[in-house]
């Protein structure tokens, strides 16, 4: 398990969608990664992109600043 | 003593199915899935989608309920759903439609064609059988006519793999249907611009809660978004675009005071921190004596279009009605400088300069 993480900050859904999506491909089940996000939007589509893939949504973290989502890779089987 | 003898198994159907977001595409792929076929969903991400950056900007659009659609209707379907980023490809889409741009910049048949091909080489690459789409005949005046639907069969190349649910009795039999591998007698036969059936489909089937977008769900559709994408091409003298320019085109004002340069006023607070990402792109201006918007400048000036700029910043601020406002001017290496200028007051002229 290692964890990894994404910086998607100033892009709007769904870029932080795609690259969250293309990332993963690489990882592999078990890792943890953290999406840093600014578009607010991200904290519905995440969790639904994840709802829908089959991989954890932990939580979402955020302040003033950036939104962090951290999701657990699962496997596709 | 017998003998069992082992049939060979039906190999399981599986069609990519174009999913917008809207009501047709969930339809659509609902109708097949319902064949038994093992559906997966896919949305091509041009830039100019409305799904994606118009709920994160505005503040006063932030308490509407924030969701992709896409992703909304894979879920309600039980699919996956692969989200591909098309921004360069689409480039040459925009640029140079073959069939030319609807009412506004919107070139939506070389678009559905653009789409479709690259939904076939997703089959291909992904070894599966079909595709689908939301398509209804008349539903659109340029690209879902009875004329133009074979041409985005044929032009994307995807001929008879291409299965139009929503209106398939009304159109040649496609592969899927002459194999057997759906039932055309349970496709349907939609036809025209009413959104009856389709209401009354999603209603049979549980659907509530879905997007129906008035414009269509692309920002070409929109005349004010056109205008200015003519605009900054017409000021570029070159068609050329980046990510950036999608996204600024939708956010503040637009004034070109010269065809050298035009401002970009945010509007309120959500575009103002917005448009604060691209501090370093741009020369941009804020007001110091009083509260007012980001301003950003796009194109090239000098010290005099620097004090229009600085004087049409303070006509947008809440010192507008004082003699003179101090506007702060910083490049892009953060070198800023002063300004005291006195409001810009001629709203006719402004009038015309607003894109």
């Amino acid at each position: 398990m290692s964890h990894h993480i994404l910086d998607a900050k100033r892009l709007l859904c769904p870029m932080p969608v795609i690259r969250t999506q293309n990332k993963v491909k690489q990882l592999s089940p078990g890792d943890i990664l953290d999406v840093i996000c600014t578009d607010p939007g991200v904290t519905s589509d995440i969790p639904a992109w994840c709802r829908i893939t089959g991989h954890r949504f932990i939580d979402v973290k955020s302040d003033a600043d950036e939104i962090v989502i951290r999701i657990e890779i699962r496997s596709r089987d | 003593m017998s003998h069992s003898v082992n049939k060979p198994e039906k190999k399981q159907r599986k069609a990519v199915a174009l999913i917008s977001g809207g009501l047709d595409s969930l339809l659509a792929a609902k109708v097949i899935i319902d064949q038994g076929i093992h559906v997966e969903g896919i949305n091509f991400y041009t830039g100019f989608c409305v799904e994606g950056h118009t709920h994160a900007i505005r503040k006063k659009d932030k308490a509407k309920p924030k969701r992709n659609n896409a992703l909304w209707s894979a879920e309600q379907l039980g699919i996956q759903l692969h989200i591909v980023d098309v921004i360069e490809p689409y480039k040459e889409v925009l640029i140079n439609p073959s069939h030319g741009y609807g009412a506004n910049m919107n070139p939506c048949l070389d678009c559905k064609s653009f789409m479709v091909g690259q939904a076939v080489e997703w089959i291909k690459e992904n070894d599966f059988d079909f595709i689908i789409t939301g398509e209804v005949i008349g539903q659109r005046p340029m690209s879902q006519r009875r004329d133009t639907m074979p041409v985005i069969a044929a032009e994307s190349g995807a001929s008879d793999l291409l299965l139009r649910p929503l209106c398939a009795q009304l159109l040649p039999p496609t592969l899927p249907e002459k194999e057997g591998w759906v039932d055309r007698e349970k496709l349907l036969d939609f036809n025209g611009r009413t959104r009856k059936p389709q209401i009354e489909l999603a209603n049979k089937l549980g659907f509530q809660d879905f997007a129906q977008p008035a414009g269509g769900c692309c920002f070409l559709t929109d005349k004010n978004y056109s205008d200015r994408l003519v605009d900054l091409w017409q000021a570029r003298d070159t068609k050329a675009y980046e990510l950036d320019d999608v996204m600024l085109l939708k956010v503040g004002r637009h004034i070109r005071p010269k065809p050298n340069f035009k401002l970009i006023i945010g509007r309120e607070e959500g575009e103002n921190k917005f448009m604060e990402g691209y501090r370093k792109q741009f020369i941009h201006l804020y007001t110091i004596s009083a509260k007012g918007p980001l301003v950003l400048i796009e194109g090239n000036t000098d010290e005099k279009d620097l004090q229009l700029a600085a004087e049409i910043t303070a006509r947008y601020s809440q010192g507008r009605q004082e003699k003179t406002v101090t506007v702060a001017v910083k490049d892009q290496n953060g070198v800023s400088k002063l300004l005291n200028v006195k409001p810009f007051s001629n709203e006719e002229k402004l009038r015309d300069w607003y894109i």
